[in-house]
């Protein structure tokens, strides 16, 4: 992985650490059991806050720590890696959004409140299955908002939304009369929900200028794909392992060189896929072109995490199908990140579109 | 020729580049400019060869050619920071470098690293003036990617080795002035029985015969060794020390092959080469949705190579030791050269796969033969499926028997 400062190298030991010890797979087992409809625990994300997470790309005048993008990724591909669930990501894109767009006072009533954890914050953006198909049909009209919301994450629980109408994205408080929520239970076990808004109270983000609605969608982008970097490493190195140990034909699986080729081949894309997302995070730190970059490390995360989860369960065996082992549980989140936001072909044709061919 | 520009340490860096700029513009002729392509021609002929000869001397005499090597040996004995400058210089005012070969790239590392003092003093400055062309005695039609099979027979005679056998896939080996091999000098041991011999290619006994290769072009030759008398003088290391040694020169090849592959000496991007070729509709969108869905593709992947090969760098620099990145890069440069030139020739259809002569361009012409040739490229410096047993058994640790 890329060179780290002292700093950075603190971070991910952290959250290494805390992943390891605090929030192993189990952890999220527990609550898919539990059959929690928030899809994430309200003490976990408390901790993160108490641990300066969720502040990470905020600005210190509004009490974040201002750590940067490449940090916050640090974070996420360490909760990936265990499938932890937690609104870190969407509470960062939401709030990352207001530092772009927002006024002073939209910044002062929100951002302190984010990076104190004690609110989480969310993008609403598609209204259909397939992102980015169809125009937004969500109306702003006289200062109230009109229209529907599909799969928005932690949806059922978010404090504040931040909705993506026809003209731009305005900020809608959780508790408005006038927004509904229906549950969507999905293969993650993670909260999603269909959010109507029936002539409910928004204001608009009103900053940031043209490229806005890119910045924030692209944004984003980055963040899933650095969670499916470390959902793709955990796979990786937990089907290394199996191979490692399980004997058939009088010796281990790891032994056998059609298999280690394919392990070759996996980790060859792997590393391949981490320059990529590593270099998008660097981008959004740096004011490198955001939208090239984020295009092409969604597109690549997206198929990578596909080969690996689908390789994961066939180098497995039949146990890769059980419930009780773990590498199941990453198809049934990978598959959901991968659409999040633009599936591949979206991306290859954004991609395509600004690079002008 | 200017003296503002010696090699020396104490010098600043802005002090030393702008000695570099004037030693340019006093030495580097201008009727070069742009024309890198003639430091891979065998011989520059025509009315640029005066020009090119001048060059190659003004910076074979700099020791330029091979900038940190040391100067005692004929090198330029630069630092990295100011070889980056003298490259930057160079790019700036259209220069190339005119020394080249399997000298300079592997062949002279390791002789540094395991020659003894007066083989560097023979060998060395004749490299570094671009002056001997050196060729490679590895592979043999039973040792390919199993090279320490390698059969080729040194016999001891004292105070020299009478060498028999068969070299192949020996690059430019019909044009070489010198060969470095591995030989066999004990039949009983495998990888502790080769050495490394020098073997002078006008020594009787040594015949050449090249192999045309799909592409049309003969790179490579057999090489035969009948009764080649070589002195023992000219054994690098010690003998059974061959197999080390020549491993360690391979890794200077890997190093030089990265990235090496068929399509990259297209000046045209694919997309471009796309447009030209296939076109656009009304919205500037290529016309072919598939073609272009699979551009953007590769588009993303080689730009995540040159990220990787950019970290693999920052990551050697921070002092971490090597990345384990850097194990990917030839499998994968190799890998996107062969898929970029495929994907030249869909866009350019029949008009890419002409052979020679007219109604082809030289660009259509130089793509064709470009795709042919570059199949080595996964196949040379330890194909694909050797390295990915390297990263598997290396890397990942999947043994044979545990």
């Amino acid at each position: 992985m890329a060179v780290l400062s002292e700093e950075q190298s603190m971070l991910r030991d952290m959250a290494q650490d805390w992943v390891n010890n605090e929030s192993p797979v189990s952890a999220f087992r527990k609550l898919r059991d539990s059959g929690s409809r928030q899809g994430f625990d309200p003490a976990v994300y408390a901790e993160m806050a108490s641990m300066g997470w969720t502040g990470i790309v905020i600005p210190e005048a509004y009490g974040g720590t201002d750590f940067g993008w490449f940090s916050l990724g640090l974070v996420l591909e360490e909760l990936g890696r265990t499938l932890t669930p937690s609104p870190l990501a969407s509470s960062s894109a939401a709030a990352a959004a207001i530092v772009l767009g927002g006024s002073d006072e939209q910044k002062d009533k929100w951002l302190p409140r984010i990076a104190a954890g004690e609110i989480v914050a969310t993008l609403a953006t598609d209204e259909g299955p397939r992102h980015g198909q169809g125009a937004i049909e969500t109306r702003h009209f006289d200062g109230k908002l009109f229209g529907r919301k599909q799969f928005v994450d932690n949806g059922d629980s978010a404090d504040l939304f931040v909705v993506l109408a026809s003209d731009g994205w305005y900020l809608v408080d959780g508790g408005s009369a006038g927004l509904t929520r229906s549950t969507r239970s999905m293969t993650d076990s993670r909260s999603h929900a269909e959010i109507g808004f029936d002539s409910v109270p928004a204001t608009k983000l009103d900053c940031g200028g043209e490229g806005l609605t890119d910045t924030i969608l692209d944004q984003a982008r980055i963040l899933c794909a650095i969670e499916m970097l470390g959902m793709c490493r955990q796979l990786f190195d937990v089907t290394l392992d199996y191979l490692k140990q399980r004997i058939q034909f009088d010796q281990v699986l790891a032994s056998f060189q059609a298999l280690q080729h394919r392990m070759a081949a996996l980790f060859t894309e792997i590393e391949l896929t981490r320059s990529a997302v590593e270099g998008a995070l660097a981008a959004l730190d740096n004011g490198g072109d955001i939208s090239v970059t984020a295009a092409q490390a969604k597109a690549l995360a997206n198929d990578m995490l596909n080969t690996m989860s689908r390789e994961a369960i066939q180098l497995h065996g039949g146990i890769g199908m059980t419930d009780e082992f773990d590498v199941g549980l990453y198809i049934k989140r990978a598959r959901i990140l991968e659409n999040a936001f633009g599936n591949s072909a979206f991306m290859r044709d954004r991609f395509a579109q600004l690079l002008a061919f | 020729m200017s003296t503002a520009a010696r090699a020396d340490d104490s010098l600043d860096p802005e002090a030393f580049r702008s000695g570099v700029r004037a030693w340019l513009d006093a030495n580097f002729p201008r009727s070069l400019k742009g024309r890198a392509q003639l430091a891979l021609e065998l011989d520059v002929t025509g009315p640029e060869a005066a020009d090119f000869n001048a060059w190659k001397a003004a910076m074979g005499s700099k020791g330029w050619g091979t900038p940190t090597w040391p100067a005692e040996y004929g090198g330029g004995g630069l630092s990295k920071e100011q070889a980056k400058i003298l490259s930057q210089e160079m790019a700036r005012a259209g220069a190339f470098n005119p020394i080249g070969g399997m000298g300079v790239m592997m062949f002279g590392p390791t002789l540094l690293e395991y020659g003894s003092e007066e083989q560097k003093q023979e060998h060395i400055p004749a490299i570094c003036r671009g002056e001997i062309r050196w060729c490679q005695g590895y592979s043999e039609p039973g040792a390919g990617s199993d090279l320490a099979s390698l059969q080729t027979f040194a016999e001891d005679k004292g105070d020299h080795y009478i060498v028999n056998g068969q070299k192949t896939w020996t690059s430019g080996g019909q044009w070489a002035d010198k060969c470095f091999a591995l030989v066999r000098t004990d039949k009983s041991k495998k990888h502790e029985g080769i050495t490394f011999l020098l073997i002078d290619m006008t020594t009787p006994g040594v015949t050449t015969k090249p192999i045309r290769l799909i592409s049309g072009a003969s790179p490579f030759c057999e090489t035969f060794f009948d009764n080649v008398v070589v002195p023992k003088t000219n054994r690098v290391g010690k003998e059974g020390e061959g197999w080390t040694i020549g491993k360690r020169l391979l890794q200077h090849e890997r190093t030089n092959l990265v990235g090496a592959g068929a399509g990259l000496n297209s000046s045209k991007s694919l997309p471009d080469l796309a447009k030209q070729y296939v076109g656009t509709d009304q919205n500037g969108k290529l016309r072919d949705a598939d073609l272009r869905a699979r551009i953007a593709m590769f588009e993303m992947k080689w730009r995540a190579f040159l990220q990787t090969a950019r970290r693999v760098a920052d990551e050697s620099k921070s002092g971490n030791g090597v990345s384990v990145a850097s194990s990917i890069l030839k499998i994968a440069g190799t890998k996107f050269g062969q898929e970029r030139s495929e994907l030249s020739l869909e866009i350019m259809g029949m008009q890419g796969l002409g052979w020679e002569g007219e109604g082809f361009s030289p660009d259509e012409l130089r793509t064709t033969r470009g795709w042919l040739g570059g199949k080595a490229t996964t196949i040379y410096g330890g194909s694909t499926e050797i390295q990915n047993n390297v990263i598997a058994k290396r890397i990942l640790g999947m043994l044979d028997h545990q």
